[in-house]
Formats: C-alpha cells, structure tokens, sequence
C-alpha cells in the first residue's frame, strides 16, 4: 500500500474532470485519478454540439435558454442553477475557443451554431440555432483540447487507477471528506490518496441497460462510492432515453441529424412526430421524442418484421451537406449496418444515454450530505453530479456545456478551499474495505459469473424501467435486482493475478452497477407521477402537488447489517418561472 | 412529400445467423511465463458483429483472463487498437464478415510498443512522443479578444483532417521506422503537430517543426503509407506527413 498527499485529487479525466484540472492545478498541488487513459474518456463520443446563446447567427439570448433548460427538464431544475448554466455559457465557448477547439465557423468565422432538441427563440416560438458545433464531433473537440491544455499546463495524471472508496473524516461530528483510495490497474496495488479537496468526475451509469450509447466503463463508480459512505443520490430515477440509437446496438446517432433537417419516420413513411409535437416535431425533448417512437412502435406502426425500431431519414439532405456536417454517424451506419445514408434510411431505437440524478450538490460544486448541509472537501461536476440544472430530463447540447461551467466551478472552488484548509486526519486503516473487496473477489470460490449476472440485470433493466414504467414492472426490476445482488455475494473470478486484472474490475464495477440499479428502481417506484424521462403509465400526468421535489436516497445499514435504501425530497428551487403545462 | 421506402434492410433479420469462427489470440501474461503463446478459441458469432465482441465472448464466457483495453466501443475512443490479422484496426470498427471468418482470425497486441499483458501495450512512449510536439494552441498572449478569435471556413478545413486523430496509436504502431527505432517521432505525434501547424490562429509554427526537423523527426519517415492504411478515422496521415515535410523546406504553412 502506498500513502500520496495533495491538495487536490480529482477522479476521472473527461470533460469535467480536465475542465477542473486545468484550474486546480493553476491554483493547488493536483492529482487527477483516472481508469481510462484521459482521451479514452466517454465525452469523446459526444456528437451534437454544445449550447451557449452567442446569438452569431440569430437572435438569441441566456434567458431564453435557461427557460428552455427549465422547461425540459419538466420543472424540476434548480432554476438559480439553470440561470448559471445558461449565463456562463458563452465565456465556457469562448474559453475553450480561446485553448484551440477547432469550431465550425460562419461565413463571417465566428464559431457557426444550429438547431437542437428543446432549444427555442423566445420561450418556445421556433427552434433557435444554439449549439455551438465541431462537425459531429464536438465532445472529441473538447476532450483532445481540454486534454492539449492539460498536457500545457502540466496537470500530474494517474491512468488507469480505479479510485474504489471515498474516506470520511468526522471533525467536530460533521463530515469532511479525507481522501480516496484507489486500486493501481497495471500492479493490483493499493494506493491511499489523502487530499484536502477531492471532486468526483467520474461520468455516467449507462451499462446497468443494455441498450445504450454508454461505453463499456460508465459503471457509476463515484456515485457507488459515495452513496456506500452513507452520502445520498439524488433524482436517480431520471434517466435519459436518446431517441436515435442504433438499432440493437445503441451507438449514439446525434440529435444533430434532426437539427440539420433529418426527420423520423414509422413503416408507412409518415412523419410521425407532427401528431406529437406540431412546432418544435423532430426537435423537441428527448424524453417526448423516445415516448413517441415506442408509441408508434407499440401502435404497430414499428418497421422491420418484428415492427421494433423506426427510421431516422437523411436521404433529402444533400451528400455534401452529409459530409460536412455529420460525418462521423454517416460513417457508423455504413460501418455497423451496410447502409448508406445518402439513399437509405437508418433504423434507430431509443438508446439509455445520460443519468439526469447523481451526487447532489449545490452550484459551487459542493456535495451535499442531506438537503442542505456541505460536505467540507467533497465536490462533484458532470454526470456523476446533480446540480440541478437537468431536472427530470436533459436538453441536448447542455451536457458538454454542464461540465464546462461546473468542471470549472468545481476545480476553482476545491483548489481554493484546498488552499484554506488543513487536511483532515485519515480514518484507520483507510484501505481496509477496499482491501476487503478485492481480496473477497480474488479468493471467492462462488459459482455465479459477472458476465451472467450483468446481462441479466441489463435485461430486466430495458423490460421494466426503461421509456414506460409502471408499479408493475418497477417491482418486477426491485425484486430482480434483489435477487442479482444477493447472486453477487457469491460470484467468482477466473483471473486471480496482481497485473492488469480487468477481470477483478468487471465484477468490482458490476457491484458499483447494482447498488445504483436498485437506487434507480427504488427511487421510480416511489415517484408516483409522470415528468421528464420517468414516464408512469398508471400516473401518466404531473403530480406538482406531491412530487415538485427532488429524491433524496441513502443507503441505510441496519444493526444486524441488512441494507435499505431510504427515501427523502428536497425542494425544488424556483425563481422566475412558474410550472406550465409542457407542449412542444 | 416524397418518402422513401421503408424496410429494405432486414431481409435476413430472422434467420439465424450465427457461424463458428476460430479466434487466434496473442497470449502474454509474465505473471505465468516468460513466453507470448498463440491460444485458440472457438466462437459462435454473428458475422455482423466486430472483432471485439468476440473478445468480449472469450472473456466473459471461455477465459476471464483474457485482457484488453476497450471502451466505448464504436471507434471513438482509440482503446482497442490491435492486430487484426497483421493489420492495425480497431477491435470495435471490424466486423467479422469483412476478415474472412473462414480462416483462423489472428488478433495480437500492436507492434513496438512493449507488451505488458496479452493484447495491452506500454502506451507511454506513444504520449510521450505526442507531448514533445506540443500540442496545444500557442498564440502571443497580447491583445486577446474579449470574443473568439476569428477564422475562415477555408482556414478552419485546411487542418480539419488532422482534427480527427484519437490517439489510438493504429498508424504509429503500424510504421516499420518506429518498429526499428522507438525513438522515431511516429506519425500520430506529426499528424497532432499538423493541427496546430496548420490552424491560422496557432503562432508556435516554428517551433514545431524545428522539433520534428530533429533526427528523429519527420525527415525518419520513408512514405510506406502503412499509416494511412491503418487510420481508422480515416485520416491521410501520409500527406499530412508530406504537408510537414513541405512546411519545412519552404517555411510557409
């Protein structure tokens, strides 16, 4: 077991994490702790663009758009955050502009925008042109230049370590954060981190479906390793369904090919979404797009012969325009399906994109341990946090914009706080439950497989809380769920060496991804209403009155050690706008 | 409004399409010998599904021990370069039925770069040579814009191809100079350069390529096009070789 010290650790190197590290480490002695090499990471895949209401190509302003964010998250952002995200949008642009994100440009070369899903002129009139794009690979962009600036500005990296507990000092009964401890991927050591700051940017927990756009690593590692601290999970029960996936596989088709004028289309051809959404139609949420598409999936309306996905049509957009603007998704419809986009329609399903819930905190980036009490030394930013600025589902576009604005507003403000205050003492034996962990998977003679147990959970998953849900199939997910993580206890590994074990890591992520599952079906299962992605066929409306609040879930040990999950709210935070009926 | 016809592609969605296919994998793990050994397995595959997948059914069904990087498994996040029958691809962007699953499929870890467990490489060396180009936007900090800079489309597609690069060390491993001479830059360091050489706003210029007019710079490059072939993005990295090279004699970019 190794002991490092710094000011500041940051877990995870994508988006958020290097936006944070390019600032802390200006300002604080910085380590950042990753378990993918920095440009391997998931904002890589991200397609569309990024919105900020620069108004270069039409009017437009932040108010707008944090309207916008408001509405799409069916009521239940924190508006004070939405009104951050929106206003430090523009110098979030222009800053990655200024490191060298290569940005379309306007035929006057200021950085080009386009139309997305939910963003609209004044309040909802007509799709407003605000995602600020590289071709249709704007989180490419940003991760290679947040990662060139990284590379300047000499932040101190640690690939390939798996950060796998966070350790709680309680000073004076209120809890600080006292560091992490992390496993080293290449030896199988233990390394115990003790910082002053840390700030979890760990990303998503897509890999509890089975269809999705989430690559094989987003197993919700710090959510896991939080919550198992007794810290609570917020809005976990809010999962976004991108509309356009590919058929079966899930690869990420951006939303963008609807912004550049691709429509979807059901097996008689129609243009379905006009019945849905009259004004903003194949550009409104996602949440009401991925309904549509199972409504007519379900109505018979589904293409192939088993009538299980629909059409994304890009065939009346000139090649050209293909080419320039969206070639990467061209290209995976030639690669994965043998289609060609110019002349052929490619058949999408929804696909489990981006968690909305994560760990709670408040604008600076600050964890919260309830409603309103800061963890001192504990930040997040990015999809492993919740600010609120999503709500109940999020707009396209201000997922790079989220860990651009609060990446920053985290690492700025742990690396200041770092420099306050003194380190917390370490809790004994810090790497004790780690230890524990890997040793008890190293040693298991069970006879349960990771791969097996994963596969069941991602199915139950897609059956029972996916686009609709009902009390039904949420408890038929709880029970399930149950039943693979009692299976769990006994599973057992094949590869028992200290090098590279990614096979001791599978199953370590696989516990990461049942403890959220379960948060997710609990907190579903409570939420007796429809808003944003949770969708309630026996509560198909919004209940405002019971349920304008966000879920606050901890895990709760009993004395004789058996696990709960219990359930708090929190109030949302609302300022200039009222609750409206949602219509697009 | 004309529509175009529905449902041309599942024509053979319904049958069965699995094949047998012989996976002829790399074996290296010092932990249980000194020696890289060639392993067979047998799979049941879609030939629609990639070369990854197969992985991915050894691993989880056959042979946990079996290790590779991977992530997200579509070709944009550069992990799973390998050796796919002695060509460099990405393990997530090669489908089955385009490698002639009638013969043994070989998959070995990417050459010149030291091999630390089966299909997993030392990628240090490989940052370390992209690190040395520095690749980051240098400009002269008087006078910055309180907006963005500005940039023409033209000026902005000149280093467009070079954007696309993700590091996945498919075309620097694929180079018979960096197999012979680690200490070569590679083509993925000059490709990085390349973007910034070429972007208007950039004003380091100079002094990249004075790195790469080094010993071990661009000049090494002896136009075998291996690179080019083994893109997976589809990046001519040759001529952006070549674009360097010219750069460099006629001092203008």
């Amino acid at each position: 077991m190794k002991i490092h010290k710094y000011d500041t650790v940051i877990v995870g190197a994508g988006g958020a994490g290097m936006r944070a590290a390019i600032e802390a480490t200006k300002r604080s002695r910085t380590a950042v702790l990753t378990k993918l090499y920095p440009t391997r990471s998931h904002t890589g895949a991200a397609q569309g663009g990024m919105a900020a209401a620069l108004a270069n190509v039409e009017e437009d302003n932040w108010e707008w758009h944090t309207f916008d964010t408001v509405k799409g998250g069916d009521y239940l952002v924190d508006q004070d955050a939405a009104e951050i995200l929106a206003k430090e949008a523009i110098d979030s642009v222009l800053d990655l502009e200024k490191m060298g994100l290569p940005f379309n440009r306007t035929p006057n070369g200021t950085i080009d925008q386009r139309r997305f899903g939910g963003h609209s002129r004044n309040h909802g009139e007509a799709p407003v042109r605000r995602s600020c794009y590289a071709a249709d690979r704007t989180g490419h962009m940003i991760l290679q230049t947040l990662y060139q600036n990284c590379v300047k500005e000499g932040v101190e990296f640690f690939n390939e370590f798996y950060v796998l507990d966070q350790l709680i000092t309680e000073v004076d009964g209120v809890k600080h954060s006292a560091g992490v401890v992390a496993y080293e991927l290449a030896t199988g050591e233990i390394h115990v981190f003790q910082a002053k700051s840390v700030i979890y940017a760990s990303g998503g927990t897509g890999k509890f479906f089975k269809v999705t756009s989430n690559a094989h690593t987003l197993t919700g590692d710090g959510q896991a390793a939080v919550y198992r601290r007794g810290l609570p999970l917020e809005d976990m029960e809010f999962f976004q369904f991108h509309p356009t996936g590919i058929w079966r596989m899930g690869i990420l088709l951006t939303e963008g090919a609807r912004g550049e004028g691709g429509i979807l289309r059901n097996k008689d051809g129609e243009r379905f979404m006009e019945k849905y959404a009259p004004v903003m139609k194949d550009l409104a949420s996602r949440d009401v797009v991925s309904r549509s598409i199972y409504t007519e999936i379900r109505e018979g309306r589904g293409c192939g012969p088993e009538g299980d996905h629909v059409y994304l049509d890009l065939t009346h957009l000139p090649p050209e325009q293909l080419d320039a603007k969206l070639p990467d998704i061209t290209e995976f419809a030639r690669t994965y399906l043998g289609i060609e986009p110019y002349t052929d329609p490619i058949p999408i399903q929804p696909t489990a994109h981006y968690a909305m819930g994560g760990i709670p905190t408040n604008v600076e980036g600050e964890v919260l341990a309830d409603n309103t009490t800061v963890v001192p030394g504990l930040y997040a930013a990015g999809e492993v946090a919740c600010v609120s600025v999503h709500g109940a589902n999020r707009l396209g576009t201000n997922s790079l914009l989220d860990i651009n604005v609060f990446g920053k507003r985290a690492g700025i403000a742990a690396a200041e706080y770092a420099q306050k205050a003194d380190f917390v003492p370490l809790p004994e034996d810090p790497e004790s439950l780690v230890v524990g962990q890997i040793e008890r998977l190293r040693t298991s003679t069970g006879n349960e497989r990771v791969a097996e147990l994963r596969r069941e959970l991602q199915e139950t998953m897609d059956a029972n809380v996916m686009v609709f849900r009902t009390e039904q199939t949420i408890k038929t997910a709880v029970e399930k769920i149950a039943e693979l993580r009692e299976r769990y206890k006994n599973v057992a590994i094949q590869d028992k060496g200290r090098r590279f074990n990614t096979d001791l890591l599978e199953a370590v992520e696989l516990g990461n991804l049942l403890d959220l599952a379960e948060v997710m079906a609990v907190s579903a299962l409570a939420r007796k209403e429809s808003r944003g992605g949770h969708y309630r066929e026996d509560y198909p409306n919004r209940d405002d009155v019971n349920f304008m609040r966000h879920t606050m879930a901890y895990r709760e040990v009993g004395d004789d050690g058996t696990e709960s999950i219990r359930l708090d709210y929190k109030p949302v935070v609302q300022t200039r706008y009222q609750p409206m009926e949602r219509k697009y | 409004m004309a529509t175009p016809v529905m449902d041309k592609v599942q024509a053979d969605a319904t049958a069965s399409p699995y094949i047998t296919v012989t996976f002829r994998v790399r074996r290296f793990n010092p932990e249980v010998s000194a020696e890289a050994t060639w392993e067979d397995f047998q799979l049941e595959l879609d030939p629609k599904e990639r070369v990854l997948d197969g992985l991915h059914k050894i691993k989880w069904e056959q042979d946990g021990t079996l290790t590779f990087r991977r992530s997200c498994a579509h070709g944009i996040c550069g992990s799973d370069a390998m050796r796919i029958n002695g060509k460099n691809r990405l393990a997530c962007k090669t489908l089955i039925k385009d490698i002639n699953p009638e013969k043994p499929i070989t998959v070995e870890p990417i050459k010149g770069l030291t091999v630390l467990k089966d299909l997993v490489v030392d990628m240090e060396p490989f940052f370390q040579a992209y690190r040395d180009v520095m690749p980051f936007l240098i400009t002269k900090d008087t006078n910055e814009p309180t907006r963005e800079r500005l940039q023409s489309a033209e000026d902005r597609e000149r280093f467009d191809d070079t954007t696309k690069c993700i590091l996945c060390a498919a075309c620097t491993s694929s180079c018979p100079v960096f197999w012979n001479d680690g200490q070569y830059f590679g083509p993925a360091a000059i490709v990085n350069a390349h973007r910034f050489i070429f972007d208007s706003r950039d004003e380091a210029g100079e002094q990249r390529l004075e790195i790469l007019n080094d010993r071990d710079g661009v000049w090494r490059c002896r136009t075998t096009f291996n690179c080019t072939d083994a893109c997976p993005r589809g990046i001519e990295v040759t001529k952006a070789i070549a674009e360097v090279k010219r750069a460099l004699i006629t001092r203008r970019f």
